[in-house]
């Protein structure tokens, strides 16, 4: 193997073996003293994140079955940073007595699904993506059923196998159809082959039905709630943040390139499906009480908002939604640390329990604040400029109802997100949440998702960057 | 670093420095010495600015400034200021330093008051420095979520329904503008050529027309949310009711004069046409606005609510002005937007202090309160009698401009619209006396306002400033009049290329 090819297929060379290495130190660790393996792992990951960045050269390896290019490797870095922020939120719920006995799975797990996911996205065939896709989903469901002693984990793991089977079964058919079609299952080879003939239109419908179950669109987002209030709430906060940015990105690069044919089409049901999306998410997110669930709607209208990215099918719709999931990841991780430190402090995870959180943590509370402007979309921070640049790519292809309708769906979740303002804030509590002091892990990983609100949105750089790496369909 | 930045920087600096300092004190004295920096830089920018224009400077815009900030789409930090946007920042640094000292006395998680009241200066400044679109919006949102706060934390009565009112409602009108402003971005180049941001680029080619007929109404709307158009204005009574002192005086006095500044600067500068055709419908409801607003105040109770109906009646007023579409009226417009700014923040300072001392803001409960409370009773007087227009006050300068290009329409419904308003003179008499009468005049009705003691020294600064403005204004409106009709020349000769009246 020579040093370019490494370069080419570093994240996932490098994952594998930062997988490896916490496998073997988990045989000579003492099994009541778990610290040094949690650095160990915290550690290879800062450095694997670091060295993503290396320049590398484009390239197609195993017959083009794997394809790098400068997007797809931003991706990916993309992917990693929020992988470490996860990871070192999740240090101090690590730490607590009941996961002693599986911190290094903890990590094994969660490193494998990003391998997956890397390979997702470098994929240049379809065998290479339902693979990597495979990977990246089942350890996630064993990652969500982590708190095996409380039944709504479990629930929720069996719950997210149960409908990622299904997703992928009707993903796999779309495929096949496909396959049926045009004898092969590369991307470029299908693209310059493909029609709009009613059997292959099918195929592509079985398939998008597949991505909008990852990606939880509604309407296939019913299980999202019920497994995102189930699951720890770092996990919550990965498939939240991680899984939905992955499925993201493939799916975005797969309808640019495979699928250009039938522009017409997928911007047609993206467009339903979008307002449908942030409205249902919106409308939902209004009524929840508890945290998790709050997020997890949230989340879906956040999905709603990325596909106005690929509903113009254009160069800057692709930027934005590579943008926007970049701040997405940094706004929602700081949402999620919040939440997760209270409850690790705590133990509460309802927005009543937030009731004069400021008095008592303001720290916190102007994170969580700073976090949830970044979600709704207020200036200065980073989301506002994400959304800006979304709005802006599909006003760019004329579709001005859409945003419109966006725009008035952003007021709404402007008001949910005031709500949780609001209980730590305005309100006071006869039983606020205690005074406390967050580890350094936390702090630092807290830190880094205020700078990157802060700092995102003002570099113009990084948008720039991102857009030049972008392609329209 | 160009001097009109720095009217976003200071505020920041004082920011930054009132997180630094521990002490309740250090931190009004920290904020005073901010905002009085910023007052003084205003006063250097007026005198820059007439010296410039003095030695021949003609642009429209001076001081112009132009950052590249992100390439596609076309966004640039740009600043520039013309004779409106510099008397603007004037009266926002005058309101503002007048409201820090009216907020003297904020005794609860003080420092956060500050930078929250700050943080939405801000926004006010960079708003009115702005020449880029996105820019502009940028601190015009920034400009309205700190008001959350404000009035969540430091308010009184239905605090919190108030607040989450005012921020959706300003909120839901900034989302119309954003999607008026990306309308107008990828219509800003119809022969072809560079997409922009930039208002001064975007004035010099005409917008189709089919463009406009869609995104006037959206900007205007918009706009006039924040100018409290009718029926858009109900968020204003709640929030300026239940807003602490200091709020209710920036809000009132300066925020929804970016309502109508916006409204004029995007809405009527660039897209003229369409504002010719559509006028008929906003000018009845600004119409509206002004009569019903000043209807509303008479039957209030409660002196902010009597004030916050009497703001929505006057800026509705600077709305109508904007739409005659005329340098008489626009002229009026601006001049009203100045007087109604001073005007309404010495109302609000003075029923702050009132209330401080008699807890109470029902005009029934209070009485008499002349004998007992003189300084503050004659500042009330003068306050009442520059909101009905008396002459030798700020308030009869605009409106009589403003009636007067407005009868330069000779058709019948401009002069019928035109009737209407002027109604809302008598009508704001009314209301103004009456409280005069009830509240100052007659005997002292509650036995505990006997006692009650005069304006302190940071108050009588706080309202001395103001009088003085608004007197200045009265006797002198020469100056500000000519400073801002210069500036209106470029603008009305595009609106007047087009004007079918």
């Amino acid at each position: 193997m020579s040093l370019e090819t490494f370069l080419i297929m570093r994240h996932e060379l490098l994952l594998t073996a930062a997988l490896l290495v916490v496998l073997v130190a988990e045989l000579f660790s003492h099994p009541d003293k778990k610290g040094p393996i949690i650095t160990l792992s915290v550690v290879c990951f800062g450095i694997i994140t670091a060295l993503g960045f290396i320049p590398s050269p484009e390239g197609e390896l195993f017959g083009g079955m794997y394809v790098a290019s400068g997007s797809r490797l931003m991706m990916k870095n993309i992917l990693n940073i929020g992988v470490l922020l996860v990871i070192l939120q999740s240090v101090d719920w690590l730490r607590r007595g009941e996961n002693s006995d599986k911190t290094s799975e903890y990590f094994i797990l969660l490193v494998s699904t990003l391998i997956g996911m890397n390979f997702m996205i470098s994929s240049g065939h379809f065998l290479m993506f339902y693979i990597g896709l495979e990977l990246a989903t089942i350890p996630i469901a064993a990652l969500a059923a982590f708190d095996k002693y409380r039944n709504n984990s479990a629930e929720a793991g069996i719950k997210l196998i149960l409908i990622s089977a299904l997703s992928s079964g009707i993903l796999l058919y779309g495929l096949s159809m496909i396959y049926g079609t045009t004898g092969t299952f590369y991307f470029n080879e299908i693209a310059a082959v493909f029609s709009d003939s009613n059997l292959q239109i099918l195929g592509f419908i079985f398939f998008f039905t597949g991505m909008a179950f990852k990606i939880s669109i509604v309407p296939f987002h019913l299980w999202t709630a019920d497994v995102y209030e189930g699951a720890p709430i770092n996990i919550t906060a990965y498939l939240s943040v991680i899984s939905k940015g992955a499925a993201i990105f493939i799916f975005i690069i797969v309808l640019f390139t495979v699928f250009p044919v039938i522009v017409g089409t997928w911007q047609k049901a993206i467009y339903l499906l979008s307002i449908l999306t942030m409205t249902i998410g919106n409308l939902f997110a209004i009524r929840q009480q508890n945290l998790k669930r709050f997020l997890a709607f949230s989340s879906i209208s956040q999905a709603g908002y990325i596909l106005l990215g690929f509903v113009g099918g254009n160069q800057l719709g692709m930027a934005s939604v590579i943008y926007y999931v970049l701040v997405y990841i940094f706004s929602n991780l700081g949402a999620f640390g919040v939440v997760l430190a209270v409850s690790n402090a705590s133990g509460k995870e309802n927005i009543d329990d937030y009731n004069g959180l400021y008095h008592t943590n303001p720290k916190l509370s102007l994170i969580m604040m700073l976090a949830l402007f970044s979600l709704a979309g207020i200036p200065p921070v980073a989301g506002y400029f994400g959304k800006f640049f979304l709005f802006t790519a599909a006003a760019e292809k004329g579709f001005f109802t859409l945003v419109i309708i966006a725009v008035l769906n952003t007021i709404i979740s402007l008001y949910y997100y005031l709500l949780i303002v609001k209980a730590m804030f305005l309100l006071k509590s006869e039983t606020p949440v205690e005074k406390f002091r967050s580890t350094l892990y936390t702090r630092f990983a807290l830190g880094l998702c205020v700078a990157g609100i802060i700092v995102t949105g003002f570099a113009s750089t990084l948008f720039e960057f991102i857009r030049n790496l972008s392609f329209g369909v | 670093m160009d001097i009109l930045t720095l009217f976003v920087v200071i505020p920041v600096l004082t920011i930054t420095a009132i997180l630094f300092v521990k002490d309740i004190k250090h931190v009004r004295v920290v904020s005073a010495t901010g905002m009085g920096i910023q007052l003084i830089l205003a006063a250097v920018l007026v005198f820059m600015y007439l010296s410039a224009r003095k030695a021949g400077a003609d642009e429209q815009m001076l001081f112009v400034r132009d950052y590249l900030w992100f390439v596609n789409p076309n966004i640039h930090y740009a600043v520039g200021v013309d004779g409106i946007s510099v008397v603007m920042i004037a009266l926002t640094s005058v309101v503002l330093f007048a409201g820090i000292f009216a907020s003297w006395e904020v005794e609860f998680l003080t420092k956060e008051f500050f930078v929250s009241l700050i943080l939405l200066a801000t926004g006010v400044f960079g708003f009115f420095i702005s020449i880029d679109l996105f820019t502009m919006f940028l601190f015009y949102e920034l400009a309205v979520i700190p008001m959350y706060l404000l009035i969540g934390i430091w308010g009184s009565g239905p605090k919190e329904y108030s607040a989450m009112k005012l921020t959706l409602m300003l909120m839901g009108g900034s989302a119309l503008i954003l999607a008026g402003l990306l309308g107008i971005y990828f219509n800003s180049a119809p022969e072809g050529g560079q997409l922009t941001f930039n208002i001064l680029e975007i004035a010099k080619v005409t917008i189709p027309m089919s463009a406009q007929r869609l995104f006037f109404p959206l900007t205007f709307v918009g706009f006039g949310v924040l100018g409290a158009l009718f029926p858009f204005h109900t968020w204003s009574p709640d929030g300026h009711a239940s807003a602490p002192t200091a709020v209710s005086m920036l809000h009132a006095g300066v925020l929804m004069k970016l309502g109508g500044y916006g409204a004029f600067r995007v809405a009527i500068f660039l897209m003229p046409e369409a504002a010719a055709e559509l006028s008929w419908i906003f000018i009845i409801l600004t119409a509206t606005s002004v009569v019903y607003g000043a209807f509303g105040a008479i039957v209030q109770k409660d002196l902010k609510y009597i004030n916050a109906y009497s703001s929505v009646s006057h800026c509705g007023l600077v709305l109508f002005a904007i739409l005659m579409m005329n340098q008489t009226a626009l002229n009026g417009a601006v001049i009203q937007m100045i007087s109604h700014g001073l005007m309404t923040a010495l109302f609000f300072a003075l029923i702050g202090m009132l209330y401080g001392r008699t807890h109470t803001r029902m005009i029934n409960e209070m009485g008499g309160l002349m004998k007992v409370i003189p300084f503050l009773s004659v500042c009330y007087v003068i306050a009442g009698l520059a909101s009905l227009g008396l002459p030798g006050l700020s308030g009869f300068v605009a409106e009589m401009t403003i009636f007067v290009g407005a009868f330069q329409h000779t058709d019948v419904f401009h002069r019928v619209v035109t009737i209407v308003a002027v109604s809302s003179i008598v009508i704001t008499a009314v209301y103004i006396l009456r409280v005069v009468a009830i509240l100052l005049l007659g005997p002292t009705t509650d036995e505990h306002h006997e006692h009650l003691t005069d304006a302190k020294w940071f108050e009588k600064v706080s309202v001395v400033i103001l009088i003085g403005s608004v007197a200045g204004i009265g006797l002198a409106p020469y100056w500000l009049s000519s400073m801002i009709g210069t500036s209106l020349q470029p603008i009305v000769v595009k609106i007047l290329a087009t004007n079918p009246f």
